[in-house]
Formats: structure tokens, C-alpha cells, sequence
């Protein structure tokens, strides 16, 4: 039993290993380790297309994962007090968001603002008051912001809705008979309980919005996110400038989880 | 002070407008687009016929693939999944469960590109087969098979089974699995009467999990099976970045959330019989 669970670790992480190990060869193939060197890594640090790229991914993640948080929180705490068919509605959007895979999403997603956008932009052009100077919107930061928001929002909403339901009421009602406003109960009481699910909540959007591929293949425009570079890059052949890439994208989201798991875990002990 | 309905009003204002211009009107688009016609140069041109739907069969190939691999893929991953749920539920010393659960679910959180990417790396010419050929077993070909397909699969998908698994297996009274070695069962009878229907619950919403997500995968057979196998989701980026026939993609868009539907409600139905009630579980 112990070594069937073993093998199974190893067939998790060896594949991350290997690509972890590779990424240090000197040599260019998987098949042989010729010896030591960060040679990839200053490669691909060095490479203006990466930096670029990973630019795009680092502001979409914080700002749909900023976004989502803030949003989300407060969806998550206002349904405590929503009943009957708008909470089965919101109930049946968070299940939806969750469930429709990123493809149909992405597509959707796509074709509708893209139509959207062509029936706007024609009358934007004619209502602004400089002549041909009118801005054109297009798929880009803002279509990219917020389809990964859409589903952060959800997770959020989520994670803190069970930390919402596992907190203790008779504090707040206690806070509140000793006299507290209830912004100042929010602050002193609510928040404090709350806040570890909005933290892991954060941590899991942002992760979830950088390791993207799929909705931001539909939805970037112009623009190019890490993973779609990386995607774009194997379509040309595998490079150790890859595996240093990949690395680098690896360790960003094993902290990001690692910090958001022991925030979790810590908040159920507590 | 505002008055507690509108504050609940304004706190939830913000997600509902976004979930309705993210979610509800992108997925009336396409249920209205895929009614429609391709224009001359791509894109869409209202319309309303049925001859999108009735075009599905020359996407057939990809339904299959779909509809064949993503079965076999789920039963692949509860096949390995189930014995480290049990192991972690119920043999594992409880010191070290939480870090041995932390290390199953890390991976799924994880770029599934990267991942996919590792197995290229492993499964291409200069990985495996090379180093079988150098050890003298042949050199056979890995990449961009269905073998290759299956086993990213697994690799990506893996966790997501054994999560809802070993929920069930860890809520399980241990003290029934005492007493029935009490009252005289082999281990044997013990797990297919007690242990395994107790966790059917788990293993349900496991298989429904992968399931969903593998009917929408597109990464891993773009990568891993080389344009050779393909799943619905391929057939739905050709048809909207390659060819730009939105009228006709939308419609396998739309076959695809209907099978899946129809497979979830079965599932639902199935699983309430089993066990009395889904469990409910969290992906973290």
C-alpha cells in the first residue's frame, strides 16, 4: 500500500522534476544531462517576447484576481441574507461559471464581445466630439481581465462563503449589543474571520488566471499571456529555453498554492 | 445608515452585472448564433436554420474521440486514484495526511501546459524512446498516440479524482470497518460490502468531475496527440481561429454543454440512488 502510494508521488512529480532538471542542461536534449548551467535561464530572462509576455499575465492575474476578490467577498457576504429566487439564481451562475468548461466559455465569450463590439464602435465613432479620433475597443487587457474574472469571482465567492457559514454568529450580535456600528463590527469581528478565505481566495484566482491557457487563447486580442507564448513556442519545437520557463512558471504557482493551502488549513484548525 | 436591502443590493450588484455580461450573455450568444449562417468572409450572419445541427455528423470524428477517450480516461484515473484515497483515508498516519493530501491537489492547481509539456518532453524522440532505444528494447513511438493522449490525461486529471474519494472514504465510521473484521469478514468482503459502497458517493462526483472537464479538454490532445487525436474542443478551436465559421462552431458548442448535461443529470440520478445525497466538496 505504502509503495503503490509512493509510486504514485513519483509519477506526479517526476515529470515536474525532470523538466525542473533539464532546464539547468547544458546540452539541448531530454535524452542525456551533459552537465550544469543556467545558460537557459539568462536565455530566456533575456528573451524580450518572455518579459513581454509574462508583463501581460503578471497585470491580467493581479487585476482579475484583485477584482474578483473584492467582488466576490461582497457577493459572498450579502447572499447570507438573500432568500428564495435570487439566491437560486446566483446559486445556479456560481454552479455554471464553475462547471461550462474554459473552451465554451472562451469561445462565448469571444464571439460576443466581439459582436458587441462591432455594433459600439460605430457609434462611438459618431457620438465623440474630436472627428476620427473616437477609441475602437477590441479584445486586449480588458476582455482578458475580465473573462478570468468571471470565474475567479465564482471561486471566491465560494471559499468565503464557507468561511461565512462556519463563522460564529453570536459575536457579531455580541459586538453589536456591546454597541459596535456595523461597519466597525465588519471590521473588528467579520473581516478578521473572513479574511484567511479571501487571502486563499486571491492566491487561487491569481494562479488560476496566470496558469490560463485556454480562455485567453479566444480572448487576448493583440495581446500575448506567458502560457500562450509557451504554447505557441513547443508548436516550434521543444527547447530547454522552455523547460526555464516552465520551471519559472512552476515555482510561482507552488508558492502562490503552498501559501494558500496553509492559510486554508491553519483557518479550519483555528 | 443605509438601510440593510439596498446595502445587500449594492454588495451584490458589481457580480451579477459581471456574471450576466460574462456568462449569461456570452452563452446566449452562441445558443442564438448557432441557429445562424457563416458570413462570405467568416463570422456570423443572422439567420435561423437547423442545418448547423444537422452538419454536426462531419465533426463526428471528434465527438468520438471525445466520447471514447474521456471515459476511458476517468476510469483510468479512478482505477490508480481509488488506492491512494483509501491509503490516505484510512491507512496513512494522520501526522502526515494533510501534507500527503497537499501534495496530490498541488499538481492540479498547477499549468496543465507545463505539465502536458513534460510529457512531451518525456514521450518525445529525445526522451523515452531514446533512452529505451540506448538500453536495447526498440524504439518505439510514443508521442502524438492515444497511449500519449491517456496519459496526460491521467497525469492532469489524476487529483481532481482522488480529492471527492477520499472525502467520502475519510467521513466513513471506522468502527463498521471493525466490526465487520469482528464478525468474521476476510479484508476482502469487508471492502466490497462496506468499505467501497460507503464511498460510492466520492467516487461518483470524482468521475462526474473528470468527466465535465475532459469532455471541454482541448490542451492536452493538441500537445500530446499531435493533430492525429483530436477532441471536440480542437474542432471548436479550428472552427473559430482557423476557419471563423461561428455559426457552425457555436452549434458543436452547443452539442458539447448538451452531452454534457445529459451525461451530469444521468450521473445525478445515479449517484442519489447510491448514496442518498451528493457530497459536497470543495476543490481545495
Amino acid at each position: 500500500m505504502r509503495i503503490y502510494a509512493l509510486a504514485v508521488y513519483l509519477f506526479l512529480y517526476i515529470p515536474i522534476g525532470i523538466i525542473a532538471l533539464f532546464s539547468f542542461n547544458a546540452g539541448k536534449h531530454a535524452s542525456q544531462f551533459t552537465g550544469f548551467s543556467v545558460q537557459w535561464y539568462g536565455k530566456a530572462l533575456g528573451n524580450p517576447f518572455v518579459t513581454e509576455a509574462f508583463q501581460t499575465s503578471l497585470t491580467v492575474a493581479l487585476s482579475s484576481a484583485v477584482l474578483a476578490s473584492l467582488f466576490g467577498t461582497m457577493a459572498a457576504l450579502a447572499l447570507q441574507s438573500v432568500k428564495g429566487k435570487l439566491r437560486v439564481a446566483f446559486d445556479a451562475l456560481i454552479y455554471i461559471a464553475v462547471m461550462v468548461p474554459g473552451i465554451v466559455i472562451g469561445i462565448a465569450t469571444l464571439i460576443a464581445l466581439v459582436t458587441v463590439f462591432d455594433w459600439l464602435n460605430p457609434m462611438l465613432a459618431a457620438l465623440w466630439p474630436v472627428a476620427d479620433a473616437a477609441p475602437q475597443l477590441s479584445l486586449g487587457y480588458g476582455s482578458l481581465i475580465a473573462a478570468h474574472g468571471l470565474f475567479s469571482m465564482a471561486l471566491v465567492i465560494i471559499i468565503v462563503r464557507a468561511r461565512v457559514s462556519g463563522m460564529d454568529r453570536s459575536l457579531i450580535e455580541a459586538s453589536a449589543d456591546l454597541g459596535a456600528t456595523p461597519w466597525g463590527t465588519f471590521r473588528q469581528v467579520t473581516l478578521p474571520q473572513i479574511f484567511p478565505g479571501i487571502l486563499a481566495g486571491f492566491l487561487l484566482a491569481f494562479t488560476f488566471s496566470f496558469d490560463d491557457f485556454i480562455i485567453a487563447f479566444f480572448v487576448a486580442g493583440s495581446q500575448t499571456t506567458l502560457p500562450i507564448y509557451v504554447f505557441s513556442s513547443i508548436r516550434r519545437g521543444v527547447t530547454p529555453e522552455i523547460n526555464a520557463i516552465g520551471s519559472m512558471v512552476l515555482a510561482v504557482s507552488l508558492i502562490l498554492l503552498i501559501t494558500a493551502q496553509s492559510i486554508l488549513q491553519r483557518g479550519r484548525k483555528a | 445608515m443605509m438601510r440593510p436591502r439596498y446595502r445587500t443590493a449594492l454588495f451584490l450588484l458589481p457580480a451579477g452585472a459581471w456574471f450576466f455580461a460574462m456568462l449569461v450573455l456570452p452563452l446566449v450568444v452562441v445558443f442564438v448564433f448557432s441557429f445562424g449562417e457563416r458570413g462570405p468572409a467568416g463570422g456570423y450572419v443572422p439567420a435561423f436554420t437547423f442545418d448547423n445541427f444537422l452538419n454536426l455528423g462531419s465533426r463526428w470524428a471528434a465527438f468520438k474521440n471525445t466520447l471514447v477517450l474521456a471515459p476511458v480516461g476517468t476510469f483510468v484515473c479512478l482505477l490508480i486514484a481509488y488506492p491512494l484515497a483509501y491509503f490516505l483515508a484510512i491507512r496513512a498516519n494522520a501526522k502526515w495526511r494533510t501534507l500527503l493530501l497537499i501534495l496530490v491537489i498541488v499538481p492540479f492547481w498547477t499549468s496543465i501546459l507545463i505539465r502536458s509539456y513534460a510529457w512531451i518532453f518525456l514521450l518525445g524522440g529525445q526522451g523515452l524512446p531514446a533512452l529505451l532505444n540506448a538500453l536495447g528494447l526498440g524504439n518505439p513511438r510514443l508521442i502524438n498516440t492515444p497511449f500519449a493522449v491517456l496519459v496526460g490525461i491521467v497525469y492532469g486529471y489524476l487529483p481532481l479524482m482522488v480529492f471527492p474519494i477520499y472525502v467520502s472514504l475519510e467521513r466513513l465510521d471506522k468502527r463498521l470497518l471493525e466490526a465487520s473484521s469482528d464478525l468474521g469478514c476476510t479484508p476482502a468482503r469487508t471492502f466490497f460490502n462496506v468499505t467501497l459502497p460507503m464511498s460510492m458517493a466520492g467516487v461518483a462526483t470524482g468521475c462526474m468531475l473528470v468527466f465535465i472537464l475532459l469532455m471541454g479538454e482541448f490542451l492536452i490532445p493538441a500537445m500530446l496527440g499531435g493533430g492525429k487525436v483530436f477532441f471536440v474542443g480542437n474542432a471548436l478551436v479550428d472552427l473559430f481561429l482557423q476557419s471563423r465559421n461561428w455559426a457552425f462552431g457555436s452549434a458543436v458548442a452547443m452539442a458539447l454543454v448538451l452531452v454534457m448535461l445529459i451525461t451530469v443529470t444521468a450521473y445525478m440520478r445515479v449517484t442519489r440512488r447510491w448514496a442518498g445525497g451528493r457530497d459536497d466538496i470543495s476543490l481545495m
